[in-house]
Protein backbone atom coordinates (compact mmCIF):
# COMPACT_ATOMS: atom_id res chain seq x y z
CA UNK A 1 0.00 0.00 0.00
CA UNK A 2 2.81 2.26 -0.60
CA UNK A 3 2.12 5.64 -1.79
CA UNK A 4 3.06 5.42 -5.36
CA UNK A 5 2.14 9.25 -6.19
CA UNK A 6 4.19 10.60 -9.10
CA UNK A 7 6.50 7.64 -8.64
CA UNK A 8 7.42 4.69 -10.78
CA UNK A 9 5.52 1.84 -9.28
CA UNK A 10 7.25 -0.10 -6.37
CA UNK A 11 6.51 -3.40 -6.50
CA UNK A 12 4.65 -4.63 -3.30
CA UNK A 13 3.45 -8.13 -4.60
CA UNK A 14 5.49 -10.93 -3.69
CA UNK A 15 5.91 -12.23 -7.34
CA UNK A 16 7.29 -8.76 -8.53
CA UNK A 17 9.41 -8.37 -5.54
CA UNK A 18 10.81 -11.48 -6.19
CA UNK A 19 11.24 -11.33 -9.93
CA UNK A 20 12.94 -8.09 -9.34
CA UNK A 21 15.46 -9.46 -6.68
CA UNK A 22 15.95 -12.48 -8.30
CA UNK A 23 16.72 -10.51 -11.58
CA UNK A 24 18.99 -8.07 -9.86
CA UNK A 25 16.31 -4.94 -10.39
CA UNK A 26 16.24 -4.46 -7.28
CA UNK A 27 18.01 -5.07 -3.93
CA UNK A 28 16.68 -7.51 -1.26
CA UNK A 29 18.12 -5.09 1.03
CA UNK A 30 15.65 -1.95 -0.18
CA UNK A 31 12.40 -3.85 -0.04
CA UNK A 32 13.39 -4.80 3.79
CA UNK A 33 14.34 -0.84 4.18
CA UNK A 34 11.08 0.11 2.51
CA UNK A 35 8.51 -2.64 4.53
CA UNK A 36 10.76 -1.54 7.39
CA UNK A 37 9.84 2.20 6.81
CA UNK A 38 6.21 1.47 6.61
CA UNK A 39 6.15 -0.42 9.97
CA UNK A 40 7.65 2.24 11.70
CA UNK A 41 5.00 5.18 10.12
CA UNK A 42 1.48 2.89 11.05
CA UNK A 43 3.06 -0.32 13.71
CA UNK A 44 2.33 2.35 16.54
CA UNK A 45 -1.36 2.58 15.27
CA UNK A 46 -1.75 -1.25 14.61
CA UNK A 47 0.24 -3.21 16.53
CA UNK A 48 0.59 -6.28 14.08
CA UNK A 49 3.26 -7.93 15.72
CA UNK A 50 4.92 -8.75 19.08
CA UNK A 51 8.20 -8.81 17.52
CA UNK A 52 9.99 -6.78 14.83
CA UNK A 53 13.10 -8.68 13.53
CA UNK A 54 14.60 -5.79 11.73
CA UNK A 55 18.06 -6.73 11.98
CA UNK A 56 17.15 -9.89 11.46
CA UNK A 57 15.66 -9.63 8.56
CA UNK A 58 18.29 -6.67 7.27
CA UNK A 59 20.90 -9.52 7.73
CA UNK A 60 19.51 -11.97 5.77
CA UNK A 61 18.72 -9.54 2.86
CA UNK A 62 22.67 -8.77 2.70
CA UNK A 63 22.96 -12.82 2.09
CA UNK A 64 19.94 -12.82 -0.87
CA UNK A 65 21.69 -10.15 -2.29
CA UNK A 66 24.94 -11.58 -2.30
CA UNK A 67 23.68 -15.04 -3.30
CA UNK A 68 22.23 -12.86 -6.31
CA UNK A 69 25.31 -10.96 -7.06
CA UNK A 70 27.42 -14.60 -7.13
CA UNK A 71 24.65 -15.65 -10.03
CA UNK A 72 22.78 -18.43 -7.29
CA UNK A 73 18.89 -18.44 -7.17
CA UNK A 74 17.84 -17.47 -3.88
CA UNK A 75 14.60 -19.21 -4.63
CA UNK A 76 11.21 -17.91 -5.96
CA UNK A 77 10.62 -15.96 -2.51
CA UNK A 78 13.80 -14.27 -2.82
CA UNK A 79 13.68 -11.35 -0.98
CA UNK A 80 10.07 -11.04 0.02
CA UNK A 81 9.37 -10.09 3.82
CA UNK A 82 7.12 -11.90 5.44
CA UNK A 83 5.60 -11.96 8.80
CA UNK A 84 4.87 -15.37 10.93
CA UNK A 85 1.78 -15.37 13.56
CA UNK A 86 3.12 -15.95 16.58
CA UNK A 87 2.49 -19.47 17.08
CA UNK A 88 4.94 -20.82 14.64
CA UNK A 89 8.14 -21.45 15.98
CA UNK A 90 11.67 -19.74 15.21
CA UNK A 91 15.03 -20.91 16.80
CA UNK A 92 16.14 -18.76 19.38
CA UNK A 93 13.43 -16.09 18.97
CA UNK A 94 10.80 -15.54 21.43
CA UNK A 95 7.10 -17.69 20.59
CA UNK A 96 5.01 -16.62 22.35
CA UNK A 97 1.33 -17.30 21.33
CA UNK A 98 0.65 -13.70 22.61
CA UNK A 99 0.68 -15.61 26.18
CA UNK A 100 1.89 -14.66 29.84
CA UNK A 101 2.56 -18.40 30.28
CA UNK A 102 5.44 -18.77 27.28
CA UNK A 103 6.91 -15.84 28.35
CA UNK A 104 10.84 -15.63 28.52
CA UNK A 105 10.81 -19.01 25.79
CA UNK A 106 12.47 -19.52 22.84
CA UNK A 107 11.95 -22.44 20.78
CA UNK A 108 15.09 -24.88 20.34
CA UNK A 109 13.89 -25.54 16.73
CA UNK A 110 12.93 -24.13 13.72
CA UNK A 111 8.82 -25.23 12.28
CA UNK A 112 9.23 -26.76 9.04
CA UNK A 113 7.35 -23.80 7.34
CA UNK A 114 10.16 -21.38 8.82
CA UNK A 115 13.12 -23.94 6.85
CA UNK A 116 11.13 -24.15 3.69
CA UNK A 117 10.65 -19.93 3.77
CA UNK A 118 14.24 -19.91 4.44
CA UNK A 119 14.87 -22.61 1.71
CA UNK A 120 12.61 -20.29 -1.12
CA UNK A 121 14.80 -17.11 0.08
CA UNK A 122 11.88 -15.23 1.66
CA UNK A 123 12.72 -13.05 4.78
CA UNK A 124 10.67 -13.06 7.58
CA UNK A 125 10.22 -9.49 9.13
CA UNK A 126 8.53 -10.17 12.50
CA UNK A 127 6.09 -12.25 14.44
CA UNK A 128 2.74 -11.37 14.72
CA UNK A 129 -0.13 -10.97 17.19
CA UNK A 130 -2.59 -13.50 17.66
CA UNK A 131 -5.73 -13.98 20.25
CA UNK A 132 -4.00 -15.73 23.06
CA UNK A 133 -3.10 -19.85 21.96
CA UNK A 134 -5.38 -18.19 18.55
CA UNK A 135 -8.29 -18.53 20.46
CA UNK A 136 -10.66 -15.80 19.58
CA UNK A 137 -11.83 -13.99 16.36
CA UNK A 138 -11.05 -10.23 17.14
CA UNK A 139 -7.06 -10.88 17.99
CA UNK A 140 -8.19 -8.64 21.64
CA UNK A 141 -7.48 -12.13 23.80
CA UNK A 142 -4.32 -11.35 23.31
CA UNK A 143 -1.74 -10.57 26.43
CA UNK A 144 -0.12 -7.87 24.40
CA UNK A 145 -3.19 -5.75 23.15
CA UNK A 146 -5.54 -5.69 20.46
CA UNK A 147 -4.46 -5.37 16.65
CA UNK A 148 -6.16 -3.09 15.07
CA UNK A 149 -7.54 -3.37 11.40
CA UNK A 150 -5.79 -0.80 8.77
CA UNK A 151 -8.75 0.37 6.85
CA UNK A 152 -10.57 1.78 10.42
CA UNK A 153 -8.12 1.49 13.87
CA UNK A 154 -11.50 1.82 15.91
CA UNK A 155 -12.32 -1.82 14.36
CA UNK A 156 -11.03 -5.29 14.82
CA UNK A 157 -8.74 -7.08 12.21
CA UNK A 158 -10.78 -10.44 13.04
CA UNK A 159 -8.70 -13.55 14.78
CA UNK A 160 -7.32 -15.26 15.52
CA UNK A 161 -4.25 -14.64 13.21
CA UNK A 162 -5.27 -10.56 12.77
CA UNK A 163 -1.86 -9.77 13.09
CA UNK A 164 -0.83 -11.67 10.46
CA UNK A 165 -3.91 -10.26 8.32
CA UNK A 166 -3.23 -6.99 9.48
CA UNK A 167 0.32 -6.79 8.50
CA UNK A 168 -0.23 -7.63 4.99
CA UNK A 169 -3.43 -5.01 4.89
CA UNK A 170 -1.15 -2.11 5.85
CA UNK A 171 2.01 -3.43 3.82
CA UNK A 172 4.18 -4.05 6.57
CA UNK A 173 4.68 -7.54 5.04
CA UNK A 174 4.25 -8.58 0.98
CA UNK A 175 2.76 -11.77 2.46
CA UNK A 176 2.34 -13.42 5.57
CA UNK A 177 1.30 -16.82 7.42
CA UNK A 178 -1.45 -17.50 10.10
CA UNK A 179 -2.86 -20.59 11.29
CA UNK A 180 -6.91 -21.83 11.06
CA UNK A 181 -8.20 -24.06 13.31
CA UNK A 182 -12.33 -22.43 13.05
CA UNK A 183 -11.74 -19.66 10.58
CA UNK A 184 -8.51 -18.12 12.24
CA UNK A 185 -7.02 -16.90 8.30
CA UNK A 186 -10.55 -16.98 6.66
CA UNK A 187 -12.15 -14.53 8.85
CA UNK A 188 -9.55 -12.07 9.43
CA UNK A 189 -8.92 -12.05 5.92
CA UNK A 190 -12.01 -10.96 5.01
CA UNK A 191 -12.58 -8.27 7.17
CA UNK A 192 -8.79 -6.42 6.45
CA UNK A 193 -9.85 -6.90 2.75
CA UNK A 194 -6.67 -9.69 1.77
CA UNK A 195 -6.65 -13.06 0.39
CA UNK A 196 -6.71 -15.84 3.17
CA UNK A 197 -6.20 -19.61 2.43
CA UNK A 198 -6.61 -22.51 4.92
CA UNK A 199 -5.09 -25.42 2.92
CA UNK A 200 -6.27 -29.18 2.83
CA UNK A 201 -5.78 -30.37 6.51
CA UNK A 202 -2.24 -32.48 6.41
CA UNK A 203 -1.26 -30.40 3.18
CA UNK A 204 0.92 -28.12 4.99
CA UNK A 205 3.78 -29.45 7.68
CA UNK A 206 2.76 -28.14 11.29
CA UNK A 207 5.73 -29.36 12.89
CA UNK A 208 6.31 -25.98 15.13
CA UNK A 209 3.57 -24.96 15.11
CA UNK A 210 2.13 -24.37 18.71
CA UNK A 211 -0.75 -27.00 19.17
CA UNK A 212 -4.28 -25.49 19.66
CA UNK A 213 -6.97 -28.37 18.12
CA UNK A 214 -4.78 -31.07 16.78
CA UNK A 215 -7.88 -32.17 14.13
CA UNK A 216 -8.77 -29.35 13.05
CA UNK A 217 -5.28 -26.70 13.08
CA UNK A 218 -3.39 -25.76 9.61
CA UNK A 219 -1.05 -23.40 8.26
CA UNK A 220 -1.74 -21.03 5.72
CA UNK A 221 -1.17 -18.31 3.70
CA UNK A 222 -2.47 -14.16 3.97
CA UNK A 223 -1.56 -12.13 0.40
CA UNK A 224 -2.58 -9.00 -1.57
CA UNK A 225 -3.48 -11.22 -4.53
CA UNK A 226 -5.03 -14.59 -5.11
CA UNK A 227 -1.19 -15.09 -7.22
CA UNK A 228 0.77 -14.26 -4.02
CA UNK A 229 -1.40 -16.92 -2.40
CA UNK A 230 -0.93 -19.41 -4.28
CA UNK A 231 2.75 -19.09 -4.92
CA UNK A 232 3.27 -18.87 -1.06
CA UNK A 233 1.08 -21.90 -0.44
CA UNK A 234 2.96 -23.76 -3.19
CA UNK A 235 6.36 -22.90 -1.24
CA UNK A 236 5.36 -24.22 1.84
CA UNK A 237 3.40 -27.45 1.31
CA UNK A 238 4.66 -31.07 0.57
CA UNK A 239 5.42 -34.03 3.14
CA UNK A 240 6.95 -33.83 6.27
CA UNK A 241 7.87 -36.42 8.02
CA UNK A 242 8.26 -34.59 11.03
CA UNK A 243 4.44 -34.19 11.22
CA UNK A 244 2.59 -37.67 11.49
CA UNK A 245 -0.46 -35.72 10.00
CA UNK A 246 1.20 -34.56 7.00
CA UNK A 247 0.10 -36.10 3.89
CA UNK A 248 2.03 -38.41 1.00
CA UNK A 249 2.07 -36.50 -1.55
CA UNK A 250 4.20 -33.87 -3.63
CA UNK A 251 3.70 -30.04 -2.70
CA UNK A 252 0.97 -28.68 -3.89
CA UNK A 253 0.36 -27.06 -8.38
CA UNK A 254 -2.20 -24.42 -8.51
CA UNK A 255 -0.36 -21.26 -9.70
CA UNK A 256 -0.60 -23.23 -13.19
CA UNK A 257 -4.16 -23.08 -13.41
CA UNK A 258 -4.83 -19.82 -12.07
CA UNK A 259 -6.13 -18.09 -15.24
CA UNK A 260 -8.09 -21.18 -16.96
CA UNK A 261 -11.16 -19.22 -16.08
CA UNK A 262 -14.05 -20.80 -14.69
CA UNK A 263 -16.31 -21.75 -17.78
CA UNK A 264 -18.30 -25.29 -17.09
CA UNK A 265 -17.21 -25.26 -13.91
CA UNK A 266 -20.29 -26.33 -11.36
CA UNK A 267 -20.28 -23.72 -8.54
CA UNK A 268 -22.60 -24.75 -5.17
CA UNK A 269 -25.11 -22.01 -3.73
CA UNK A 270 -26.09 -23.59 -0.58
CA UNK A 271 -30.16 -23.18 -0.20
CA UNK A 272 -29.88 -23.97 3.48
CA UNK A 273 -27.24 -22.23 5.03
CA UNK A 274 -27.59 -21.32 8.64
CA UNK A 275 -28.81 -17.60 8.60
CA UNK A 276 -26.53 -14.43 10.37
CA UNK A 277 -25.02 -12.66 7.65
CA UNK A 278 -25.69 -9.06 7.12
CA UNK A 279 -27.71 -7.62 4.47
CA UNK A 280 -24.03 -6.20 2.71
CA UNK A 281 -22.82 -9.08 3.06
CA UNK A 282 -25.63 -11.04 1.31
CA UNK A 283 -25.59 -8.95 -1.44
CA UNK A 284 -21.99 -9.15 -2.05
CA UNK A 285 -22.60 -12.88 -2.24
CA UNK A 286 -25.23 -12.68 -4.85
CA UNK A 287 -23.09 -10.23 -6.75
CA UNK A 288 -20.14 -12.90 -6.58
CA UNK A 289 -22.64 -15.78 -7.81
CA UNK A 290 -23.78 -13.09 -10.85
CA UNK A 291 -20.18 -12.89 -11.79
CA UNK A 292 -19.17 -16.63 -11.86
CA UNK A 293 -22.14 -16.99 -14.01
CA UNK A 294 -21.22 -13.94 -16.48
CA UNK A 295 -17.89 -15.86 -16.47
CA UNK A 296 -19.44 -19.03 -17.57
CA UNK A 297 -19.53 -20.77 -14.77
CA UNK A 298 -22.71 -23.39 -13.70
CA UNK A 299 -24.60 -22.06 -10.29
CA UNK A 300 -25.94 -25.04 -8.56
CA UNK A 301 -27.96 -25.20 -5.99
CA UNK A 302 -26.92 -27.67 -3.16
CA UNK A 303 -27.98 -28.67 0.29
CA UNK A 304 -25.84 -29.32 3.44
CA UNK A 305 -28.41 -29.69 5.99
CA UNK A 306 -25.81 -30.31 9.37
CA UNK A 307 -23.85 -26.96 8.53
CA UNK A 308 -25.69 -25.25 10.86
CA UNK A 309 -24.59 -27.59 13.41
CA UNK A 310 -20.67 -26.98 13.11
CA UNK A 311 -20.82 -24.11 15.56
CA UNK A 312 -21.65 -26.64 18.49
CA UNK A 313 -19.24 -29.59 17.13
CA UNK A 314 -16.42 -27.06 16.72
CA UNK A 315 -16.45 -25.71 20.09
CA UNK A 316 -17.08 -28.73 21.86
CA UNK A 317 -13.87 -30.81 19.97
CA UNK A 318 -11.71 -27.53 19.61
CA UNK A 319 -11.85 -27.16 23.30
CA UNK A 320 -11.62 -30.41 24.19
CA UNK A 321 -8.74 -30.96 22.07
CA UNK A 322 -7.07 -27.98 23.89
CA UNK A 323 -7.71 -29.08 27.03
CA UNK A 324 -5.64 -31.66 26.66
CA UNK A 325 -3.04 -30.14 24.05
CA UNK A 326 -2.15 -27.12 26.39
CA UNK A 327 -2.47 -29.29 29.82
CA UNK A 328 1.52 -28.68 28.79
CA UNK A 329 1.82 -25.91 30.38
CA UNK A 330 2.44 -26.69 34.03
CA UNK A 331 5.54 -24.31 34.77
CA UNK A 332 8.27 -27.29 34.41
CA UNK A 333 9.12 -27.57 30.60
CA UNK A 334 8.28 -23.33 28.76
CA UNK A 335 8.72 -20.41 30.11
CA UNK A 336 6.80 -18.64 32.82
CA UNK A 337 6.15 -20.22 36.34
CA UNK A 338 5.09 -19.14 39.88
CA UNK A 339 6.88 -20.99 42.68
CA UNK A 340 5.14 -23.04 45.28
CA UNK A 341 5.93 -25.20 47.68
CA UNK A 342 5.05 -28.61 45.87
CA UNK A 343 4.30 -29.27 42.20
CA UNK A 344 0.41 -29.60 42.43
CA UNK A 345 0.13 -26.23 43.93
CA UNK A 346 2.92 -24.77 41.56
CA UNK A 347 1.19 -25.85 37.95
CA UNK A 348 -1.90 -24.55 39.72
CA UNK A 349 -0.48 -20.84 40.55
CA UNK A 350 1.33 -21.06 36.83
CA UNK A 351 -1.87 -21.67 34.86
CA UNK A 352 -3.76 -19.81 37.12
CA UNK A 353 -1.63 -16.46 36.46
CA UNK A 354 -0.42 -17.22 32.74
CA UNK A 355 -3.28 -17.56 30.92
CA UNK A 356 -6.11 -15.59 29.79
CA UNK A 357 -10.06 -15.56 30.34
CA UNK A 358 -10.72 -17.41 26.78
CA UNK A 359 -8.22 -19.64 27.51
CA UNK A 360 -9.00 -20.70 30.88
CA UNK A 361 -12.84 -20.42 29.55
CA UNK A 362 -12.07 -23.11 26.35
CA UNK A 363 -10.04 -25.70 28.47
CA UNK A 364 -12.75 -25.45 31.63
CA UNK A 365 -15.39 -26.23 28.57
CA UNK A 366 -13.16 -28.71 26.80
CA UNK A 367 -12.61 -30.52 30.41
CA UNK A 368 -16.11 -30.55 30.85
CA UNK A 369 -16.72 -32.07 27.54
CA UNK A 370 -14.57 -34.96 28.21
CA UNK A 371 -15.06 -35.43 31.81
CA UNK A 372 -16.72 -38.87 33.21
CA UNK A 373 -20.76 -39.04 32.74
CA UNK A 374 -20.55 -36.20 30.30
CA UNK A 375 -18.13 -37.30 27.57
CA UNK A 376 -20.91 -39.53 25.59
CA UNK A 377 -23.41 -36.75 25.22
CA UNK A 378 -20.95 -33.43 24.57
CA UNK A 379 -17.99 -35.16 22.72
CA UNK A 380 -19.16 -38.57 21.67
CA UNK A 381 -21.97 -36.54 20.08
CA UNK A 382 -19.94 -33.91 18.45
CA UNK A 383 -17.99 -36.29 16.57
CA UNK A 384 -20.69 -37.71 15.32
CA UNK A 385 -21.82 -34.16 14.14
CA UNK A 386 -18.43 -34.21 12.54
CA UNK A 387 -19.36 -37.27 10.47
CA UNK A 388 -22.39 -35.75 8.99
CA UNK A 389 -21.52 -32.26 8.51
CA UNK A 390 -18.60 -34.42 6.38
CA UNK A 391 -20.95 -36.27 4.71
CA UNK A 392 -23.44 -33.67 3.58
CA UNK A 393 -20.37 -31.62 2.44
CA UNK A 394 -19.22 -35.08 0.12
CA UNK A 395 -22.85 -34.97 -1.26
CA UNK A 396 -22.70 -31.59 -2.20
CA UNK A 397 -19.47 -31.78 -4.24
CA UNK A 398 -21.42 -34.94 -5.91
CA UNK A 399 -23.02 -31.61 -7.59
CA UNK A 400 -20.58 -28.33 -7.71
CA UNK A 401 -16.91 -28.25 -7.81
CA UNK A 402 -16.35 -25.62 -5.24
CA UNK A 403 -19.05 -23.57 -3.01
CA UNK A 404 -19.45 -20.01 -2.33
CA UNK A 405 -20.67 -18.77 1.06
CA UNK A 406 -19.74 -15.50 2.92
CA UNK A 407 -16.50 -15.67 5.19
CA UNK A 408 -17.59 -13.86 7.82
CA UNK A 409 -21.19 -12.65 8.83
CA UNK A 410 -20.31 -8.84 9.00
CA UNK A 411 -17.67 -6.21 8.11
CA UNK A 412 -15.05 -5.52 10.29
CA UNK A 413 -16.75 -4.69 14.14
CA UNK A 414 -15.80 -2.27 17.09
CA UNK A 415 -13.21 -2.75 19.46
CA UNK A 416 -14.89 -4.28 22.73
CA UNK A 417 -18.42 -5.10 20.68
CA UNK A 418 -18.71 -8.62 21.49
CA UNK A 419 -15.70 -9.12 23.86
CA UNK A 420 -18.33 -9.39 27.29
CA UNK A 421 -20.43 -11.98 25.51
CA UNK A 422 -17.88 -14.84 24.32
CA UNK A 423 -21.07 -17.03 22.60
CA UNK A 424 -21.68 -13.32 20.12
CA UNK A 425 -17.94 -14.04 19.33
CA UNK A 426 -18.14 -17.58 18.25
CA UNK A 427 -20.57 -16.92 16.01
CA UNK A 428 -17.98 -15.39 14.03
CA UNK A 429 -17.25 -18.46 12.85
CA UNK A 430 -20.84 -19.93 11.46
CA UNK A 431 -19.00 -19.84 7.78
CA UNK A 432 -15.72 -21.04 8.27
CA UNK A 433 -15.69 -23.86 10.76
CA UNK A 434 -17.46 -26.90 8.51
CA UNK A 435 -14.21 -26.99 6.79
CA UNK A 436 -11.79 -27.47 9.64
CA UNK A 437 -14.46 -30.27 10.92
CA UNK A 438 -14.30 -32.55 7.51
CA UNK A 439 -10.75 -31.06 6.64
CA UNK A 440 -11.08 -29.48 3.29
CA UNK A 441 -10.05 -26.39 2.04
CA UNK A 442 -11.60 -23.11 1.98
CA UNK A 443 -10.70 -19.17 1.33
CA UNK A 444 -11.30 -15.98 1.74
CA UNK A 445 -11.19 -13.08 -1.26
CA UNK A 446 -11.55 -9.77 -1.04
CA UNK A 447 -14.99 -8.83 -3.44
CA UNK A 448 -16.09 -5.30 -2.81
CA UNK A 449 -17.14 -3.28 0.55
CA UNK A 450 -20.24 -3.42 2.32
CA UNK A 451 -21.16 -1.20 5.30
CA UNK A 452 -19.05 1.98 6.48
CA UNK A 453 -17.28 1.58 3.11
CA UNK A 454 -15.48 -1.89 5.24
CA UNK A 455 -13.75 -5.09 3.13
CA UNK A 456 -16.01 -7.68 2.35
CA UNK A 457 -14.81 -11.56 1.51
CA UNK A 458 -16.29 -14.22 -0.20
CA UNK A 459 -14.93 -17.91 0.77
CA UNK A 460 -14.64 -20.30 -1.84
CA UNK A 461 -14.72 -23.99 -0.64
CA UNK A 462 -13.29 -27.18 -2.35
CA UNK A 463 -13.20 -30.55 -1.47
CA UNK A 464 -9.50 -31.98 0.16
CA UNK A 465 -6.78 -31.35 -1.95
CA UNK A 466 -8.74 -29.25 -4.94
CA UNK A 467 -6.88 -26.71 -4.02
CA UNK A 468 -6.05 -25.82 -7.71
CA UNK A 469 -9.97 -25.26 -8.36
CA UNK A 470 -10.77 -23.25 -5.33
CA UNK A 471 -7.88 -20.65 -6.45
CA UNK A 472 -8.95 -20.57 -10.19
CA UNK A 473 -12.52 -19.42 -9.14
CA UNK A 474 -10.60 -16.93 -6.38
CA UNK A 475 -8.99 -15.60 -9.51
CA UNK A 476 -11.72 -15.16 -11.35
CA UNK A 477 -13.47 -13.42 -8.31
CA UNK A 478 -10.70 -11.16 -7.91
CA UNK A 479 -10.78 -9.94 -12.05
CA UNK A 480 -14.19 -9.63 -11.45
CA UNK A 481 -14.26 -7.90 -7.88
CA UNK A 482 -16.24 -4.28 -7.53
CA UNK A 483 -13.83 -1.96 -7.42
CA UNK B 1 -23.92 -53.84 32.48
CA UNK B 2 -26.34 -50.74 33.77
CA UNK B 3 -26.79 -48.82 31.16
CA UNK B 4 -27.36 -44.83 32.51
CA UNK B 5 -29.59 -42.54 31.33
CA UNK B 6 -27.94 -40.35 28.75
CA UNK B 7 -27.32 -36.71 29.86
CA UNK B 8 -27.98 -34.10 27.17
CA UNK B 9 -26.07 -30.87 26.19
CA UNK B 10 -29.20 -28.82 27.85
CA UNK B 11 -28.28 -29.96 30.88
CA UNK B 12 -27.15 -26.91 32.59
CA UNK B 13 -24.45 -26.85 34.95
CA UNK B 14 -23.66 -26.02 37.87
CA UNK B 15 -21.19 -23.64 40.05
CA UNK B 16 -19.99 -26.98 41.77
CA UNK B 17 -19.50 -28.73 38.54
CA UNK B 18 -17.38 -25.74 36.96
CA UNK B 19 -15.24 -25.46 40.35
CA UNK B 20 -14.54 -29.66 40.09
CA UNK B 21 -13.68 -28.98 36.37
CA UNK B 22 -11.44 -26.12 37.11
CA UNK B 23 -9.61 -28.26 39.72
CA UNK B 24 -8.93 -31.24 37.27
CA UNK B 25 -7.21 -28.44 35.04
CA UNK B 26 -5.57 -26.78 37.52
CA UNK B 27 -7.19 -23.60 37.42
CA UNK B 28 -7.92 -22.10 40.52
CA UNK B 29 -11.13 -19.34 40.10
CA UNK B 30 -12.36 -16.54 42.53
CA UNK B 31 -15.71 -16.54 43.89
CA UNK B 32 -16.15 -14.06 41.10
CA UNK B 33 -14.48 -16.07 38.22
CA UNK B 34 -16.62 -18.85 39.65
CA UNK B 35 -20.25 -17.48 38.83
CA UNK B 36 -18.68 -15.84 35.80
CA UNK B 37 -17.74 -18.84 33.96
CA UNK B 38 -20.81 -20.94 35.74
CA UNK B 39 -22.63 -18.16 33.60
CA UNK B 40 -20.66 -17.93 30.61
CA UNK B 41 -20.60 -21.55 30.20
CA UNK B 42 -24.38 -22.07 30.70
CA UNK B 43 -25.14 -19.94 27.97
CA UNK B 44 -23.00 -21.94 25.66
CA UNK B 45 -24.12 -25.30 26.72
CA UNK B 46 -27.72 -24.02 25.83
CA UNK B 47 -26.66 -22.99 22.22
CA UNK B 48 -25.35 -26.59 21.62
CA UNK B 49 -27.96 -28.22 22.89
CA UNK B 50 -29.02 -27.95 19.44
CA UNK B 51 -27.08 -31.04 18.44
CA UNK B 52 -29.90 -32.76 21.45
CA UNK B 53 -32.48 -33.22 18.07
CA UNK B 54 -30.19 -35.01 15.92
CA UNK B 55 -31.10 -38.69 15.53
CA UNK B 56 -26.98 -39.59 15.53
CA UNK B 57 -27.70 -43.60 16.71
CA UNK B 58 -25.42 -45.61 14.31
CA UNK B 59 -22.98 -42.39 13.27
CA UNK B 60 -19.65 -43.16 13.17
CA UNK B 61 -17.74 -40.62 15.26
CA UNK B 62 -15.42 -38.73 13.31
CA UNK B 63 -11.97 -37.72 15.43
CA UNK B 64 -10.19 -36.80 12.71
CA UNK B 65 -10.46 -35.37 8.61
CA UNK B 66 -7.77 -38.06 7.05
CA UNK B 67 -8.03 -42.02 7.97
CA UNK B 68 -4.95 -42.03 8.68
CA UNK B 69 -3.23 -44.40 11.24
CA UNK B 70 0.03 -44.63 13.36
CA UNK B 71 3.13 -43.40 11.19
CA UNK B 72 6.11 -44.45 11.84
CA UNK B 73 9.55 -43.71 10.79
CA UNK B 74 12.71 -46.13 9.73
CA UNK B 75 14.37 -47.34 13.37
CA UNK B 76 17.74 -45.21 12.44
CA UNK B 77 19.82 -42.85 14.73
CA UNK B 78 19.39 -39.44 13.99
CA UNK B 79 19.93 -35.65 15.71
CA UNK B 80 17.87 -34.73 19.00
CA UNK B 81 16.93 -31.59 19.94
CA UNK B 82 20.41 -29.92 21.96
CA UNK B 83 19.73 -30.81 25.62
CA UNK B 84 21.25 -27.67 26.62
CA UNK B 85 18.73 -25.75 24.48
CA UNK B 86 16.01 -27.26 25.61
CA UNK B 87 16.02 -26.44 29.34
CA UNK B 88 17.67 -23.02 28.34
CA UNK B 89 13.75 -22.25 27.97
CA UNK B 90 12.79 -23.71 31.46
CA UNK B 91 12.03 -21.86 33.86
CA UNK B 92 14.36 -24.47 36.26
CA UNK B 93 16.99 -26.77 35.31
CA UNK B 94 19.72 -28.93 37.42
CA UNK B 95 22.17 -31.33 36.13
CA UNK B 96 20.82 -31.30 32.73
CA UNK B 97 17.45 -31.95 33.61
CA UNK B 98 14.04 -29.84 34.75
CA UNK B 99 14.25 -28.56 38.36
CA UNK B 100 10.74 -28.61 39.87
CA UNK B 101 9.36 -28.65 43.95
CA UNK B 102 8.92 -31.53 46.13
CA UNK B 103 6.09 -34.05 44.76
CA UNK B 104 5.62 -36.03 47.29
CA UNK B 105 6.53 -36.12 51.13
CA UNK B 106 5.49 -32.20 52.29
CA UNK B 107 3.08 -33.98 54.97
CA UNK B 108 5.37 -35.91 56.65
Amino acid sequence: MADLTGTPEVPSTAIDIAWNVRNNVESAATVVERHLAEIDRREGDIHAFNLVLADEARARAIEIDDAVAVGRDPGPLAGVPIALKDNMCTRGIPTTCSSRILDGWKPPYDATIVTKLHDAGAIVIGKTNLDEFAMGSSTENSAFGATRNPHDITRVPGGSSGGSAAAVAAGFAAVSLGSDTGGSIRQPAALCGVVGVKPTYGAVSRYGLVAFASSLDQIGPFATTVADASLLLESISGHDPMDSTSIRQPPLEISRQLDFGVVGLRVGRITDLPEGASPDVVARLDQAFDELRAAGAEIVDVEVPAFGYGLTAYYLIAPAEASSNLARYDGVRFGHRVDAPDTNAMYMATRTEGFGAEVKRRIMLGTYALSAGYYDAYYGRALKVRRRIAADFAAAYERADVLLTPASPTVAFHLGDKTADPMSMYLCDTYTIPSNLTGDPGMSVPFGTGDDGLPVGIQVLAPALQEATMFRTAAELERRAPR
Amino acid sequence: MVRVALTVVSDRITPEAVAKVAKLARLSLSDDELQQATHQLSDMLDHFADIDALDLDGVEPMTHPTPIANVMREDIEQDCLDRDEVLAGAPAAEDGRFRVPPIVGLDD
